[in-house]
């Protein structure tokens, strides 16, 4: 059904941390490998090893400039499904394939009943949503459905692929629903952020903005230090123990 | 947005025929269609085909078209599911109106009625099409009120010149059907131009600083790196740009082609009657043409001009 | 990067010693995009920032590691040792100097003679048992330097014998730091660092140092047997990596920021660069290599290591005439201390027949036809080119082991290919380049997890059957059976490179009881499997810090095998050994460079830090105005990441960077076809501006393109229509001087080749010129019986099964 939850006991999602993420792609790797096996096996690649290779990645890493000279800053963007509460690519979907999960909030595509009609990926505006030519359906981050609560994991492993992987530990797992939990924490303390707010997805996912630099230097640098550069001669002038 | 060719065709010939009904149902209505079976057998056919062809093929060139039977299912939510609804309920009425204006040449009570009910499914389901668009927040161009009048107006005016044709053919120069023409297609220039003005001041939408939360206003925030070398579908399917220079060029192509040409045909005619009938009819099939290819570039135009949200992550600052 | 720190402290960074993640306060890093252990030290920044502690990146360009660093300082390429001695200049004017722990932990206090026109200018005054002597602070007469109760002085002069003048170590390396050549206003403006950064930099690292010291309440004995209580932190910590090693400058470079840190204190200590075991050593190693003419004979093997650390000329693998003994020249007065050796000149000197002509050319695992070989259009043109007289080919026989088709394999005239490392047993040993970590030492092996092809035997078996098919005595027992019938598993259990230490160090012993030292344990492997195939062993808290001169430590070590003796290893800011080449080029002792060397070497060897321009770029300047380097992409490793189905979606192609200012210098915008020239090639790229790189500076990603036809790509692959490779540009030979023989581009102290001292002007293309990059080449002929590339990947498929659903490939 396309009809979207009034709301849903538990609201997982992620936070990505944008102070720490070096753009390594690890966690893009890590969730095709994952998902190529999973719920939306294959993640199809045509021409692989041609001129216009073209695959379905579920999380991809973009790469910004923001601002310029010294007050520059180069910021690495990991982009995937934000798994949003009131998702256009739900409602706007003909065959209800494309689903919100009442329990945990998940957005998931249902691939036994999508048609390909290519709306959904129309309507997100995050471009989270990757057409399989070749499966004809409709793919997307499942939020490692098949993962999070897969038993014959260890409980450390039921996290999604791409957080098990971020050496830099940039990406967080957990329910927004709870107050207590890391994620909510977290985005509380750091001011975790929605993209594009104004187009009224209400997205879970949050975005940690990169940190303040941290600057140890108070004082002033001033020229002509208190030490005369004669003055450093007399400062080794003595006697030191072995 | 990626103008596909067989998207173009789709939508432009469904248009044509739903267009066609809408018409044929409001001259039922007042009385003004001509009885000749000949007339009836043509206009109904192509009202039909358009009609039907147009859907057949998008349904073809889904992913899953042995699926497509479930895309009726979500009309609770899905402008998709209503399109669908609304186009398969248009066709009962219509047969039934085709029934009686081409077999038995009848065109009162029962058949008026049928057209009648025909022309409002008719209606609705371009009004479903237009509303499928209108509501892509993530496509600002698309998201604009006049888009949904814009798809119903553009479906009448090119259905208008076609009827116009149709009736001349038959020698009926019914000044009623002779000018239907005038209205839509005006109201339609009128309409593309405030939709075009409206496009073009420059858009309170998402900013890439909106879609990556970086950089306070003002500061610049550049695509460094994209997350892949070559095309992917995202880019390939939404990342279609058209340049500036080009998109004006075809604007005026396309108001040439859909509006002015077909104007100054029909009514051209219209002024001289004593025109031979064989170069009227002629000047007439022109300004249906012209008529249909100016909608198909005006829809390439709604496709390429069509900036989607996700650009702004692959170097549009705004969209 | 490894000798200057070997030379220096014992250990380096590279792979010998990491950053205290947990508890420095500042971290500055010089010229790394990624190195070996990457991924260690991503999570040790995320730790870092976690904490608020100060982590400034020194780079010409801001991505990846500089992209988080609080401060990124673009600085331009090859110029960090000014910039490193103009912050020791300001630590020593400011007086904030760790004085404690230079007079107790390196060799400051040593006196050095002082009589220039003697042999013994600038080396260690020692006493009757060969003792360094250092001033006695009590009686300013010259005493044991070693003693633990001498009391000493780290300036002044003293005669050591009558009218032999010598002053600490420290008072040479003071007045160094001081000269004016060094000052912040002369290293900014070449650096293009401001004057006011470089001396905020100086203060904050001693802030940090000094005024944020940890106080760790660890006890630990020192080498004297001393109990402390507690160990001090100086939590400044510091890495390097090619950025700085990729110069003709880098080995000074290296050793410079090696001492900045000695100021400091901050070696070995809580907050600051901690050794990884196998290290510290000696300051250098013991081991010399082992090559000299008469010790290599055909049908003999090699009386011990090719590699070793020489201290003196008579260490040199040189003729009587002072000529290169070995192929690639290494340990001959071109390189007198080539650690590593210097793989890269080994094609071009086999071409010239210079110091010999050779019959084969045996290489594994290294695609030197194309991206880890110099001015790669001249070295694809070397692999095939005839002598005219005799119309042989100069490098008449080529075999190579490869996994993949790349495109070393074209040239080979015997391919050995090798399994993948899933297929096969791998060791990574404390013997070469070890995983540990500071906290202790660790190993590791692969096993096989995929069957191999069954006609690919994994190189290293292949290597053993080698040696027993040519008699090797290590690899056959006295009856002439092999020794290790098992093959490369067989050897890295059984295998002693000396009684009880393998090429494991974990579960050794019969019952697998013991670490480090122990008899072979036929069950090795099987426990590594059990443990996640890797072995590590915590050391006590005790042994954590100052392990240079942690009695603990250093006794441990010594029973583990890595280390001969337990004396302190004293920390070396002075480098007699450099001093001794020095001497030796001015024409003392017997072992004298060739003329045409000498003034080299007496130039570079100098046992102080030293900075000068990189040498490929002395004549270029004006002509060729801008650096050109290259960076590590985080997705990729060298070039066999193109094969992969998946990263080459991710790294296609690469475009040329460069700053937005210097590109609209030329009109050039995001997507024009450039050409980047230098003296010795030209390519073309698309360029992409931006703004966070140093303004004389153009830069791509590293190994991305390819040569059409190889790698099984189609010839229509972007990595060979519109990537671009910068080797093609960069020189193998240092511009002629005079007719002296032709030096490699590389540093003249250790042959490390300076792949980033390349110097280019950039030059839009014509439109006609856009459209593919260049050179390009012929493609390479496929590979016999090797199966076209499929078309469609749908790997993974398998592992969820469903029912196969319609499936039509739409346009
Ligand atoms: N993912 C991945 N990891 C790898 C490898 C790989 O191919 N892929 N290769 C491995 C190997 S063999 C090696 S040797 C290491 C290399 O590891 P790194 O040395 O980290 O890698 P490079 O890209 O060579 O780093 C050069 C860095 O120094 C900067 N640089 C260049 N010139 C200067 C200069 O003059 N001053 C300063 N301060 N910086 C400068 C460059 O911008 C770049 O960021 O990586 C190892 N790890
Ligand atoms: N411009 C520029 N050039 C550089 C550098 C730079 O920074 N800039 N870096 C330099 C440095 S530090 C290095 S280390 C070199 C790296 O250069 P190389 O060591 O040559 O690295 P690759 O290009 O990956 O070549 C390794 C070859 O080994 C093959 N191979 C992979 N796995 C196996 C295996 O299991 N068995 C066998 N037998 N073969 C295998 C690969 O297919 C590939 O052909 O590049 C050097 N060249
Ligand atoms: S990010 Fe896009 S695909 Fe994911 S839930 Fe939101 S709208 Fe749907
Ligand atoms: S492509 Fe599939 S999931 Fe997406 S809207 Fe169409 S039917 Fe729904
Ligand atoms: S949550 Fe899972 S599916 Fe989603 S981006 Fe991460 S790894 Fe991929
Ligand atoms: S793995 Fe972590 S650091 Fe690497 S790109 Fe992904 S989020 Fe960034
Ligand atoms: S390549 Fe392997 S060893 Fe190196 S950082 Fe990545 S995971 Fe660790
Ligand atoms: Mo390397």
């Amino acid at each position: 059904m396309t009809g979207l939850p009034a709301s849903t006991d538990k609201k997982l999602g992620l936070v990505i941390d944008l102070d720490t993420c070096v753009g390594c792609h690890a966690c893009a790797v890590n969730c095709k490998e994952w998902n190529t096996g999973g719920h939306s096996a294959p993640l199809t690649d045509e021409d692989p090893y041609g001129g216009d290779a073209s695959g379905v990645w579920f999380n991809r890493i973009h790469a910004f400039e923001v601002g310029e000279g010294t007050a520059g800053r180069t910021v690495h963007f990991p982009r995937s499904c934000l798994h949003c509460e009131t998702p256009a690519c739900v409602t706007v979907c003909p065959t209800g394939a494309s689903y919100k999960r009442e329990t945990d909030g998940i957005v998931l595509v249902d691939e036994d009943h999508c048609i390909g009609c290519k709306l959904c990926s129309w309507a997100c505006p995050y471009g989270a949503r990757e057409y399989d030519l070749d499966a004809g359906v409709m793919k997307k981050c499942t939020l490692c459905v098949d993962r999070i609560y897969n038993e014959n994991l260890s409980k450390t492993e039921r996290v999604p692929a791409c957080v098990a992987t971020c050496p830099a530990g940039a990406r967080h797992f957990g329910d927004f629903a709870d107050p207590q939990s890391e994620v909510s924490i977290l985005t509380a303390a750091r001011g975790g952020y929605d993209l594009m707010p104004e187009i009224d997805m209400k997205p879970t996912n949050k975005y940690l903005p990169p940190r303040p630099r941290a600057n140890t230097c108070t004082a002033p640098v001033t020229d002509d230090d208190s030490i005369a550069p004669s003055g450093f001669l007399g400062l080794v002038d003595r006697v030191f123990s072995r | 947005m990626h103008p596909a060719y067989s998207v173009i065709f789709f939508t432009v010939s469904s248009g044509l025929g739903f267009g066609a009904l809408m018409l044929l149902g409001f001259l039922a209505l007042i009385g003004r269609l001509d009885p000749d079976p000949w007339l009836a057998a043509a206009v109904m056919a192509f009202a039909l085909g358009t009609a039907a062809g147009g859907l057949m093929a998008s349904a073809l060139h889904l992913g899953h078209p042995e699926r497509a039977w479930r895309a009726f299912s979500q009309w609770r939510t899905s402008w998709l599911s209503r399109e669908g609804i609304a186009a398969i309920a248009t066709f009962p009425p219509a047969l039934v109106f085709a029934l009686g204006w081409v077999v038995f040449g009848e065109v009162r009570f029962p058949y008026a009625c049928a057209a009648g009910v025909a022309a409002l499914l008719a209606l609705a389901t371009v009004t479903c099409t237009g509303m499928i668009y209108q509501s892509l927040t993530a496509i600002r161009a698309w998201a604009m009120e006049l888009v949904t009048p814009g798809y119903i107006i553009m479906a009448l005016a090119g259905a208008s010149l076609w009827l116009a044709f149709a009736w001349r053919l038959v020698g009926n120069v019914d000044p009623m059907v002779t000018h239907m023409p005038l209205a839509a297609v005006l109201l339609g220039w009128a309409l593309k131009a405030i939709y075009w003005r409206r496009l073009d001041i420059p858009s309170r939408g998402p900013t890439v600083q909106s879609a990556t939360g970086l950089g306070a206003e003002g500061v610049p925030v550049r695509l460094l790196e994209s997350p892949h070398t070559q095309e992917n579908f995202v880019m390939r399917e939404m990342g279609h740009r058209v340049a500036r220079k080009h998109a004006v060029q075809l604007r005026r192509l396309a108001q040439g082609l859909a509006f002015a040409l077909p104007l100054v045909l029909t009514q051209g005619v219209a002024q001289f009657p004593d025109l031979a009938s064989w170069l009227a009819t002629v000047l007439v099939l022109t300004a249906a043409v012209s008529g249909t290819l100016g909608l198909c570039v005006e829809r390439w135009l709604f496709f390429a001009e069509a900036r989607h949200a996700v650009t702004l992550y692959y170097g549009a600052s705004r969209t | 990067m490894a000798a200057a720190g070997l030379y220096t402290i014992g250990g380096s960074f590279w792979e010998f010693g990491e950053p205290d993640w947990d508890n420095t306060e500042f971290f500055m890093m010089f010229g790394v995009a990624e190195d070996h252990d990457s991924n260690p030290i991503k999570k040790g920044l995320a730790k870092l920032k976690e904490r608020g502690a100060k982590f400034v990146s020194v780079n010409p360009v801001r991505t990846g590691y500089s992209a988080v660093a609080d401060e990124w300082v673009p600085i331009r390429p090859g110029t960090d040792g000014l910039l490193v001695m103009a912050i020791c200049q300001e630590l020593i004017r400011t007086g904030r100097v760790d004085f404690d722990w230079l007079a107790r932990y390196s060799n400051a206090p040593w006196l050095v003679i002082d009589t220039p026109r003697e042999a013994s200018h600038g080396s260690f005054a020692r006493d009757a048992d060969g003792h360094p002597l250092a001033i006695d602070g009590r009686t300013g007469k010259p005493s044991n330097a070693l003693r633990s109760d001498i009391r000493v002085r780290l300036s002044g002069t003293v005669e050591v014998e009558p009218g032999v003048p010598a002053r600490p170590a420290y008072d040479l390396l003071m007045r160094r730091c001081m000269e004016t050549a060094y000052s912040p206003e002369i290293a900014a403006a070449r650096t293009g660092v401001p004057a006011s950064v470089i001396r905020r930099l100086a203060r904050e690292l001693a802030d940090a140092a000094f005024e944020r010291a940890i106080r760790l309440a660890q006890p630990w004995t020192d080498w004297a047997g001393r109990r402390h209580t507690h160990v001090t932190g100086r939590p400044v910590a510091m890495h390097a990596m090619r950025g700085i090693s990729a110069h003709s400058n880098g080995f000074h470079t290296c050793r410079a920021i090696h001492i900045l840190q000695m100021l400091l204190g901050a070696i070995d200590c809580p907050g600051a660069f901690r050794y990884k075991a196998p290290f510290p050593r000696p300051c250098p190693p013991g081991q010399k290599p082992v090559g000299k003419p008469g010790e290599v004979a055909p049908g003999a093997p090699l009386a011990g290591m090719p590699l070793g650390f020489p201290t003196w000329p008579g260490d040199l693998l040189v003729d009587d005439a002072g000529r290169p003994a070995r192929l690639d020249k290494a340990y001959s007065w071109e390189a007198p201390l080539a650690a590593h050796g210097m793989m890269h000149m080994v094609i071009a000197n086999a071409h010239a027949g210079d110091p010999y002509p050779i019959d084969t050319l045996f290489m594994f695992m290294a695609n030197m036809s194309w991206n880890s070989s110099m001015n790669t259009t001249r070295t694809m043109e070397m692999l095939t080119d005839r002598d005219p007289e005799s119309g042989e080919y100069r490098i008449p026989h080529i075999i190579y082991s490869d996994a993949y088709a790349s495109e070393m394999v074209a040239y080979a005239d015997l391919v050995l290919p090798d399994t993948t490392y899933l297929e096969r047993h791998d060791c990574i040993s404390l013997l070469d380049r070890p995983i540990s970590s500071a906290e202790g030492p660790a190993d590791a092996i692969r096993h096989p997890v995929l069957k191999p092809d069954p006609d690919v035997r994994p190189f290293q078996d292949v290597l053993i059957t080698l040696g027993e098919r040519l008699g090797f005595p290590g690899l056959l027992t006295a009856e002439g059976e092999p020794r290790y019938p098992g093959g490369y598993p067989d050897y890295m259990v059984n295998h002693e490179r000396r009684p009880g230490l393998g090429m494991l160090a974990g579960w050794r012993g019969a019952q697998g009881e013991l670490i480090g030292r122990g008899t072979p344990n036929p069950e090795q492997l099987e426990r590594y499997k059990e443990n996640g195939a890797f072995w590590f062993h915590e050391m006590p808290p005790e042994m954590h810090w100052n392990r240079h001169a942690n009695g603990d430590y250093l006794s441990w070590a010594k029973d583990m095998g890595f280390i001969d003796s337990t004396n302190q290893i004293v920390l070396q800011l002075y480098c007699e050994p450099l001093q001794r080449f020095r001497q030796a080029a001015r024409g003392f002792g017997t072992y004298q460079p060739p003329k045409a060397l000498c003034s080299r070497i007496e130039t570079y060897f100098d046992p102080l830090p030293i900075w000068y321009p990189p040498l490929a770029q002395a004549a270029l300047l004006d002509e060729y105005p801008l650096h050109a380097i290259t960076q590590r992409p985080m997705a990729m490793y060298h070039s066999w990441g193109g094969q992969n189905a998946w990263l080459r979606q991710i790294h296609g192609a690469n475009a040329i960077y460069l700053h937005h200012a210097t590109a609209a210098a030329q009109s050039i915008t995001d997507g024009d076809w450039i050409w980047v020239e230098s003296a010795t090639g030209r390519v073309k790229g698309q360029a992409r501006l931006m703004d966070g790189v140093e303004r004389h500076t153009v830069w791509t990603w590293n190994a991305i393109a390819k040569r059409k036809g190889s790698w099984n790509l189609d010839t229509d692959a972007p990595e060979a229509t519109h990537a671009v490779l910068f080797n093609h540009l960069i020189p193998e030979f240092l511009p002629r001087a005079g007719d002296a023989a032709r030096l490699s581009n590389s540093d003249p102290v250790t042959g490390q080749a300076a792949w980033f001292d390349l110097r280019v002007r950039i030059r839009k293309a014509l439109p006609e010129e856009a459209g593919e990059a260049a050179p390009q080449f012929a493609p390479l002929p496929r590979p016999p019986g090797l199966a076209p590339a499929p078309t469609i990947s749908r790997y993974g498929e398998d592992f969820h099964p469903r029912p196969k659903p319609l499936r039509r490939k739409l346009t």
